[in-house]
């Protein structure tokens, strides 16, 4: 075991912070931009339509790493404005993501069946009502799972920010790494993946939370705890 | 198709006049009429496929008809007049009709993520503006009249087949309709909650003036409460009588050869 051991987890938890600041801001924007631009993907407008297409495919359809440079390195040299590393990264995140989420939100939204659609005309709730009050709170149950893979790969794009010298967890391994000797970097990449896969476990754990409540909510039965969690989660439940 | 539409008359609560519906090449309706007075209950019979769900999915706005036009009340249902022409309605004047039409649905399509009371109290909150507080009155006493005043904080998913749809007539009701639209209600029962389920139509066609429109199967209920009976088929009204006679001495002789095929015995 190295002796650095101790010296290189305490530098790359210092990594943490912004890791997770990304990750909860690149979260929180991409639910935004997913709800806006899914539901866009079903107006009647063809226009509404049309546009949130062009984010949509715009967004999923090139690279990540390309749009973080654009938007960090070309952008200010045209428009003279340099962003903060963290927004610039929370920003190609949100929007990144947003056009995945985007899919998701308009693939569960449809999946609620037509008779709740109709159920709520015979009552004669209007678009707005019919859309918040029924469909969405079912839709978005139905949203949860695959908004937890999309979160976690969220998570593990946050390592692109170390291109623009964000201070996260992939920043501080590669800022680490001269300065120690060759047979340490099997420990600096080790720890690294496992910062990511403890992350990405917490962020299942609060997903599966959601998942349940929402279950509870529409009186269903909850999803069994899997065994794997529920031993992750035994210490904190 | 030269003579005007029948004009709005008051002692007429629905009122189809030459209505075409197709579905691709299939033709539903083939120039449907027929008018039900206010306070009346009136059953559509017929085979399976034949149409009969597509009047109701007519009247609750679900379904456009491709010709003729629908009156409720007196007014327009799908059309407005504009400069003295007939024009499809914009969707402030769908819901304004719909606030006088309610459906019980043969699935009940109550809603999942509502407990059973607030699937009552929702829609006379958001759609007819009614307070929290006189919602939830209006919906106790309905819960009540349904037989279900345990199970006010259940979810739906945990009701029976014959709980829920008793919410969703209660639900129905809580609007106030004109006319209330049942279409198959009992189909998707086992056959022991079908019993509970009628009584409680029966009760609220003895005790309210609501005008009935109902498709069943049910042709002992549809004899014991239907002020007349149409039997529907192959997009038309065939025959259109009061119950008892339609039953015991039908015209027509597809009327007595559906008939024979539902009832188990000679007719």
């Amino acid at each position: 075991m190295s002796d650095n051991l101790g010296r290189i987890i305490s530098t790359l938890l210092e990594g943490v912070p912004v890791t997770i600041q990304a990750t909860l801001g690149g979260i929180a924007l991409t639910i935004v931009l997913a709800f806006i631009a899914g539901l866009a993907l079903l107006s009647k407008s063809r226009t509404v339509r049309v546009i949130s297409r062009i984010y949509v495919e715009g967004f999923r359809g090139t690279s990540e790493m390309v749009q973080l440079f654009w938007l960090y390195f070309v952008l200010p040299a045209l428009v003279g404005l340099q962003i903060v590393p963290l927004f610039a990264g929370i920003l190609v995140l949100g929007l990144n993501h947003g056009a995945y989420g985007a899919e998701i939100v308009r693939g569960a939204v449809q999946s609620v069946p037509k008779a709740q659609y109709e159920g709520a005309v015979a009552l004669s709730l209007g678009p707005f009502d019919r859309m918040r009050r029924v469909i969405l709170p079912q839709a978005v149950v139905e949203m949860l799972p695959p908004f937890n893979n999309l979160f976690i790969q969220l998570l593990k794009s946050t390592a692109l920010l170390y291109f623009i010298s964000a201070h996260e967890i992939t920043q501080k391994g590669e800022e680490l790494r001269p300065a120690l000797p060759m047979g340490d970097l099997t420990v600096i990449y080790a720890v690294e993946l496992i910062i990511y896969l403890l992350l990405a476990i917490i962020i299942t754990v609060v997903m599966r939370a959601l998942e349940r409540a929402g279950a509870r909510r529409l009186g269903r039965k909850p999803p069994p705890r899997s065994k794997v969690f529920s031993s992750a989660t035994a210490g904190g439940v | 198709m030269s003579e005007p539409y029948s004009s709005p008359s008051s002692d007429v609560m629905i009122q189809f006049d030459r209505v075409v519906k197709k579905f691709g090449d299939h033709v539903v309706l083939r120039e449907l009429d027929f008018s039900v007075k206010p306070g009346e209950f009136v059953t559509l019979i017929g085979p399976s496929g034949s149409g009969k769900t597509t009047i109701l999915r007519l009247l609750m706005t679900l379904e456009t008809a491709d010709d003729g036009t629908i009156q409720v009340g007196g007014e327009y249902l799908s059309h407005m007049e504009r400069g003295g022409k007939l024009v499809p309605a914009d969707e402030r004047h769908l819901r304004n009709q719909r606030k006088r039409i309610g459906m019980v649905f043969q699935q009940f399509n109550l809603f999942p993520n509502m407990k059973v009371l607030q699937n009552v109290t929702e829609a006379p909150v958001r759609a007819l503006g009614l307070s929290k507080a006189e919602a939830e009155q209006r919906a106790r006493e309905l819960l009540e009249m349904v037989g279900l005043s345990d199970k006010i904080d259940a979810h739906p998913m945990q009701l029976s087949g014959g709980q829920q749809q008793r919410v969703a007539i209660a639900r129905a009701l809580a609007m106030r309709p004109q006319v209330l639209l049942l279409d198959e209600v009992t189909s998707a029962l086992d056959p022991e909650l079908v019993a509970g389920v009628l009584a409680v139509l029966k009760e609220i066609a003895r005790t309210t003036d609501i005008t009935f429109l109902c498709v069943t199967h049910e042709m002992q209920f549809a004899q014991d409460v239907s002020d007349r009976v149409m039997m529907f088929d192959q997009g038309q009204v065939i025959e259109d009588a009061p119950p008892e006679q339609l039953f015991t001495q039908p015209a027509h002789e597809r009327t007595r050869s559906f008939l024979h095929a539902v009832i188990d015995r000679a007719v």
